[in-house]
Order: structure tokens, then C-alpha cells, then sequence
């Protein structure tokens, strides 16, 4: 039991090491998937055909193929392929990034199309572009509304962010193996992991439900 | 009032009777020690501003919210509720009708009708669809058979509910205000089925806000404020224009309210 | 690209791994389905102790990520003297973890359903039981069936894990294959056509159903 205690002690900071690495792999990974999962939601909203379909085709391919499976593709394959030489944590952030681009596509659209058509109407006719109408009448609206399933996409990508393991990247999976392979006290060290994910899971939840408070329009219920 | 029971003690026996039925609900007395009884045959309308108590008295009377006392007789029978079997009995012997109809979202008319039989009266398929099928045609609806709930009108709606409770074959209906949801045009509808079973001699206890229904129509005004039965007798008795009864001050606001509306 | 590589090494490595993908999705897609049922039903009606265990189990295994779960189960439940192989550990996994998430799902659809329709059954003399069995849980499971669905091609996918506690499945068969090959680009793509198959399989199939159980106007509000 003592033996135990102390292993998990001796092994935390170095965990909590893997946990601001794990940190840094869903921050960057959601934060490029914003960035293309906007563009992939305006072009199959307001795109013309072929924008529509290889936005279809994207989101198909990345929501059809296992995490683990692109991860491999990518890291071992495409990236070497293009003459990319990605470190393990950049690739895993790249490839996860890529994946819940294609989830949030799909948030963000159906948060666009949930917008009362009335509104695009009426910002062309005060002279608006159809790009300045999107960007700041659509979109402002449509983010606000993307919040609890952005939410859910976090805890998604936090929890998919331990596959990262496999390419080598050194985050908190990572370094509870290492650790338990070592040391024998498996069940101690992955309940430990186990917990962290929890906790991290749990402050981002409370953390974008306080944005979501925050950026809420005065009685715009949805 | 006592004078009221022994005559009816006298006369025949009463098909329901219940007896200082009192209910609280998070800590606010919602029913006093209310009594009443039916004799067969009879219609009684329950009035009364919203908040009375009526639809808790319904809702007591057949168990749905237990009461914290009183007692419930059926045809001589005390209810015994504490036995879930006698409870079940009961139940399929008391016709209720809902504010908001209440029908099953997943069953189409015919299998909202037919369920009950079929479940909890044991009967075999062919009878049961053939028992109500006779029942939506009774109400007007035997060509909406195959409609789901959320493809039918609140009137139709709530002529589904009323089929549903009448395959039962019950002793005794008990109506919870069933025009309240309605839009004014289809109010009507549903009142004439409710005329219809009056007068083939159903048993029945209604709450309503639909006075000249109930001058024309009902054996007895029961006037339910704060929990407590504030008058009874003949709708002559306590409606006429010239009578001095808060049953009749009450009707009169609420036709004034209808008047302007209308 | 000569194709003996894939008509005499990959493909037959893959179906091989196909098989074994197969025998994990579907025992645990069944018996993930049915435990779910019976945790969302029991955070909706249980009694307040099972109802806040219920609720604890759904939010831990929904709150860590999966393949912690198969490492506890593979690696850690040795340490209590328990030992599992790489299929009972994966097939346990899978059940227990997506038992959380269908529970969510049934548990709304439990609670989506209005009250009156409970009281109209029980004023036709209707037991809790057959309440619930006719009326509550027919509805509920139309409700959930979307998301019920979603996670089953979830399950699908979330199977590749398997490989990492050493259950060579799909995603094994094609890594081994890969890493002896060094045919990185090729293996993986194929094998990630593989997934695509069976998940767009599943996925006309799961609608299929939800179409064969739709009801007119049912579960707009």
C-alpha cells in the first residue's frame, strides 16, 4: 500500500510533465481544427459544387478511418511522402487537428444553417458582400451557438490524444507505461493517467462553460 | 349537505362515492376533505378558478396522485390502493380523460386505442383492433385510423383519448378540463362527443371552463375554491341569472372573459 | 506498383485482421448496447444510491480516454491477480466504455418522454412495469437511436486499439505488414479503406433501421 503511494508520488511530477505535453497537443489540434473547420463550414454551406464535394469527401474520409490508423498514415507515410520531417508531437497535433477538423465542419454548419435565413437577406440588402455578410453576421452568431458542441469535440480530442502514445510522443500515456514498465505498479500508475484525463477533462467542460456564459447575446434562448 | 346525502343514500346506491379526499402537495393544501358522489348515469361538472384543486381531485380519485386521506368507494367497493393488483382493477374501470390528451407519440390511433386491451385486458389482437375501431368510429374518426398523433388535431387528438378511455368499457369517465388546449374552432367537436355519452348514459365527473355546456347538460354544479367544495346543487340552483351563489359571480367573469375574446 | 504485393501479402493479412475485427465489434457492440440500456434506465428510475453509481460509472468511463481503460484492464488488473488475454480485455473494454455513452443516449430519450403519457397508461390500469416496457422504453429507444447509432460506428472504429494491447486485429495485421514492408503510404491507406467500407456499411445499414422505425412527426420537439 505505502509501496504503492510512494511509487505514484515519485512518478507525479514527472506525469504532470506528460499532462502540460498532452495540454499542448489538444490546444493545438483544436485550435487548427477551428481554423479549417470554419472554411470547411462556410465552403459546404456557400460553396459552389466542387467546394461542396471535396469538403463532403474530406469529412467522410477523416470521420470513416480510426484515429490511430491516420496517425499512422500520416506520421509514417503522407508527411515523409511531402518531405516533412515531423517531430512525433508535431504530427500527432497535426493529424488530430486535421480529424476534429472534419468533426467540427459539421458543428459549425449546422449552427449556420440554424440561423434564420431572414439574416443573410437582410445584410445584402444594406449593401453587405456576401463574405462581409458571412464574416460578420453569419459567423458571430453560428461560433456562439458552436460552444457546447465544440465542448464535446474537446473531450473527444483530449481523450484521443493519449493515441499520440504510439508515435512516441512523450505525453501522459506515454509516461505512465514508461513508468509502469519499470516499476510493476501497472494499475496504480494507469489509474493515476486515468484521473488526470478526468481532471482535464472536467476544467475544460467548466472553462467553455464559462465562455459560453460569457459570450451569451441577452435573451437569444437556444 | 347532509340532508343531500341521505337522500341520495336512499335513493340508490352511488356508483363512486368518495369521501374527505385531502392532498398536499410541497407543503401547500391543495384538497380539504372533499366529498362527493355519483349516481349512475349522472353528469357532474366540477368549476372553479384555475388552482381550485380540480384537476388533484381527479387526479386522487383514481390514484394517480395518492391522496393523504380519504377514502374511495367504486359500485359499494372500497379501494383498496395499498394492493397494486386491486389498484390496477380500478384503474381499467375509470375512464380518464387529460387537459393535454395525453396519447402515446409512437402508437398510431388504432394502437393507442387498442394497447390497453391488448396489454392489460389480455385480449387477442383481432378483437381488440375490431373493439377499436368500433370505438374511433363512435367518435368520428374511424377514417384516421392509421395517424399518428402528431398528424392529427388537438380535437381529433383528444375524440383518440376519449375511444382510448371508452374501450375500456369504463363504469365511470372522469374529464380533466378536455377542451382547455384547444384552439376555439375545435372545441366544439369534442364537446359533442362529450353530449353524446351523456346521453347514452355514461357516468361522468368533468371539469371544465364551459358554462352554457354545463347549464345544459349537467345534473350537478360542484364549486371547488382553495380545496374546498363552496357550493353544490342543480345548475338552475347555483347559475341562474338571479341566483346569489360565487358559482354564478365566477361564471359570469369567466363569460365576460369568452365575450371579449370573442 | 507491381500488385503481388497486395493480391499475395496484404489483402489476405487483412481479411485475416478483418476477422478478428469483426469478432470484437460485435459481441461488443451487442452487449455494449444492452448494458447501456439497462445503466441508462437505471439513471433515469433507480433508486438514489444505483442511480448516483450509475451516473459515477457513466462519467468515468466517459471522462478517460479508452485506451487507459484497456491498459487497466490488460496491464493493471494483473497486479490484483486477474489475469485477462488481449481479446477478453479488449472485448471487455469495449463493452463497459461504450455502455457509458449509450447510456447518455437512452437516458435523454428516457427523459424526453412527457410525463402524461405515464399517467394516461396508469389510468387504464397499466403496471409500472408494462408502462415502462409499452410505452416508456419503445419511445426512448427511437429517441436514442441516432445517437445509439453514432456510437456504434464509433465502436467500429475505436476497435483499431485493440492492436496496441497486442489483439492483432485490422489495424495490427496492417502494421505489421507496413513495418516489414516499409510500404508505410500504401498499407495504411488500404487499410484505411477498409474502415471506410465497414463503417459506411454500417452506417446504411444503422439508417435502415432508424427509417424502418420512424414514426410520422415522432421526435421533432
Amino acid at each position: 500500500m505505502f509501496d504503492t503511494l510512494s511509487a505514484i508520488l515519485e512518478a507525479l511530477p514527472y506525469l504532470l510533465e506528460g499532462a502540460l505535453v498532452t495540454v499542448g497537443i489538444v490546444i493545438g489540434a483544436m485550435g487548427i481544427g477551428l481554423i479549417i473547420g470554419i472554411h470547411m463550414a462556410v465552403g459546404q454551406v456557400y460553396g459552389n459544387r466542387t467546394v461542396r464535394w471535396a469538403v463532403g469527401f474530406y469529412v467522410w474520409f477523416f470521420r470513416g478511418v480510426p484515429v490511430l490508423v491516420l496517425l499512422f498514415l500520416f506520421y509514417f507515410g503522407l508527411f515523409a511522402l511531402m518531405g516533412l520531417n515531423l517531430s512525433a508531437f508535431a504530427a500527432s497535433t497535426l493529424v488530430l487537428g486535421m480529424t476534429t477538423a472534419a468533426y467540427q465542419s459539421q458543428i459549425f454548419r449546422g449552427a449556420m444553417l440554424s440561423l434564420p435565413r431572414g439574416q443573410f437577406q437582410a445584410a445584402r440588402a444594406l449593401g453587405m458582400s456576401d463574405l462581409t455578410a458571412i464574416i460578420s453576421i453569419i459567423l458571430p452568431q453560428a461560433l456562439r451557438f458552436s460552444i457546447p458542441g465544440w465542448s464535446n469535440e474537446y473531450s473527444i480530442i483530449l481523450k484521443d490524444s493519449a493515441l499520440a502514445f504510439v508515435l512516441g510522443t512523450s505525453e501522459i500515456m506515454a509516461r505512465s507505461h514508461f513508468v509502469a514498465s519499470r516499476t510493476y505498479h501497472h494499475l496504480p500508475l494507469y489509474i493515476t493517467a486515468g484521473c488526470l484525463y478526468f481532471i482535464l477533462t472536467w476544467l475544460g467542460i467548466r472553462a467553455l462553460l464559462k465562455l459560453e456564459e460569457k459570450v451569451r447575446i441577452p435573451g437569444y434562448a437556444r | 349537505m347532509l340532508a343531500k346525502e341521505a337522500m341520495t343514500m336512499t335513493q340508490e346506491k352511488p356508483i363512486l362515492r368518495v369521501e374527505n379526499i385531502s392532498k398536499t402537495l410541497g407543503g401547500k393544501e391543495i384538497l380539504n376533505s372533499v366529498s362527493l358522489s355519483l349516481n349512475k348515469g349522472e353528469l357532474k361538472v366540477l368549476i372553479g378558478p384555475s388552482g381550485a384543486g380540480k384537476s388533484t381531485l381527479l387526479q386522487c380519485i383514481n390514484f394517480l396522485l395518492p391522496p393523504d386521506s380519504g377514502r374511495v368507494w367504486l359500485d359499494g367497493v372500497e379501494i383498496q390502493n395499498r394492493r397494486k393488483r386491486d389498484l390496477y382493477a380500478f384503474r381499467q374501470q375509470v375512464g380518464m380523460i387529460f387537459q393535454d390528451f395525453n396519447l402515446f407519440d409512437h402508437l398510431n390511433a388504432l394502437d393507442n386505442v387498442s394497447i390497453a386491451l391488448r396489454k392489460v385486458k389480455k385480449m387477442r389482437r383481432p378483437e381488440a383492433r375490431d373493439r377499436a375501431m368500433a370505438e374511433l368510429e363512435r367518435v368520428g374518426l374511424g377514417d384516421k385510423i392509421d395517424l399518428y398523433p402528431a398528424e392529427l388535431s388537438g380535437g381529433q387528438k383528444q375524440r383518440v383519448s376519449i375511444a382510448r378511455a371508452l374501450a375500456m368499457d369504463p363504469k365511470i369517465m372522469l374529464l380533466d378540463e378536455p377542451t382547455s388546449a384547444l384552439d376555439p374552432e375545435l372545441i366544439g367537436e369534442v364537446l359533442s362527443v362529450i353530449h353524446d355519452l351523456a346521453h347514452g348514459g355514461m357516468t361522468m365527473l368533468l371539469a371544465t371552463h364551459q358554462i352554457a355546456f354545463t347549464r345544459s347538460l349537467a345534473n350537478e354544479v360542484i364549486f371547488l375554491e382553495n380545496g374546498i367544495i363552496l357550493e353544490q346543487g342543480t345548475p338552475a340552483e347555483l347559475l341562474s341569472p338571479n341566483a346569489c351563489t360565487r358559482s354564478r359571480d365566477f361564471c359570469s367573469r369567466l363569460d365576460d372573459l369568452y365575450k371579449e375574446k370573442a | 506498383m507491381e500488385t503481388t504485393f497486395f493480391t499475395t501479402q496484404l489483402i489476405p493479412a487483412l481479411n485475416r485482421g478483418l476477422v478478428m475485427s469483426i469478432k470484437l465489434i460485435i459481441p461488443s457492440g451487442m452487449f455494449g448496447l444492452v448494458l447501456g440500456i439497462v445503466i441508462g434506465t437505471l439513471r433515469t428510475f433507480g433508486p438514489s444510491a444505483i442511480r448516483k453509481a450509475a451516473n459515477g460509472y457513466a462519467a468515468v468511463f466517459r471522462g478517460t480516454p479508452l485506451l487507459v481503460q484497456l491498459f487497466i484492464l490488460y496491464f493493471g488488473l494483473p497486479n490484483l491477480g486477474i489475469y485477462l488475454d488481449a481479446y477478453a480485455a479488449s472485448v471487455t473494454g469495449f463493452i463497459l466504455c461504450s455502455s457509458a455513452y449509450h447510456s447518455e443516449y437512452i437516458r435523454g430519450g428516457l427523459l424526453s418522454i412527457k410525463k402524461g403519457q405515464l399517467l394516461a397508461a396508469e389510468s387504464m390500469g397499466f403496471s409500472t412495469f408494462k408502462t415502462m416496457f409499452h410505452i416508456i422504453v419503445p419511445q426512448a429507444i427511437r429517441k436514442a437511436l441516432p445517437g445509439c447509432s453514432n456510437e456504434i460506428i464509433y465502436l467500429i472504429k475505436y476497435s483499431s486499439l485493440a492492436y496496441i494491447i497486442t489483439c492483432i486485429e485490422l489495424t495490427g495485421e496492417g502494421k505489421i505488414i507496413a513495418t516489414r514492408t516499409f510500404r508505410y503510404t500504401e498499407v495504411f491507406l488500404f487499410l484505411g479503406f477498409y474502415y471506410l467500407v465497414l463503417v459506411t456499411m454500417a452506417s446504411f445499414m444503422l439508417q435502415k433501421i432508424e427509417q424502418k422505425y420512424k414514426i410520422p412527426g415522432f421526435g421533432k420537439a
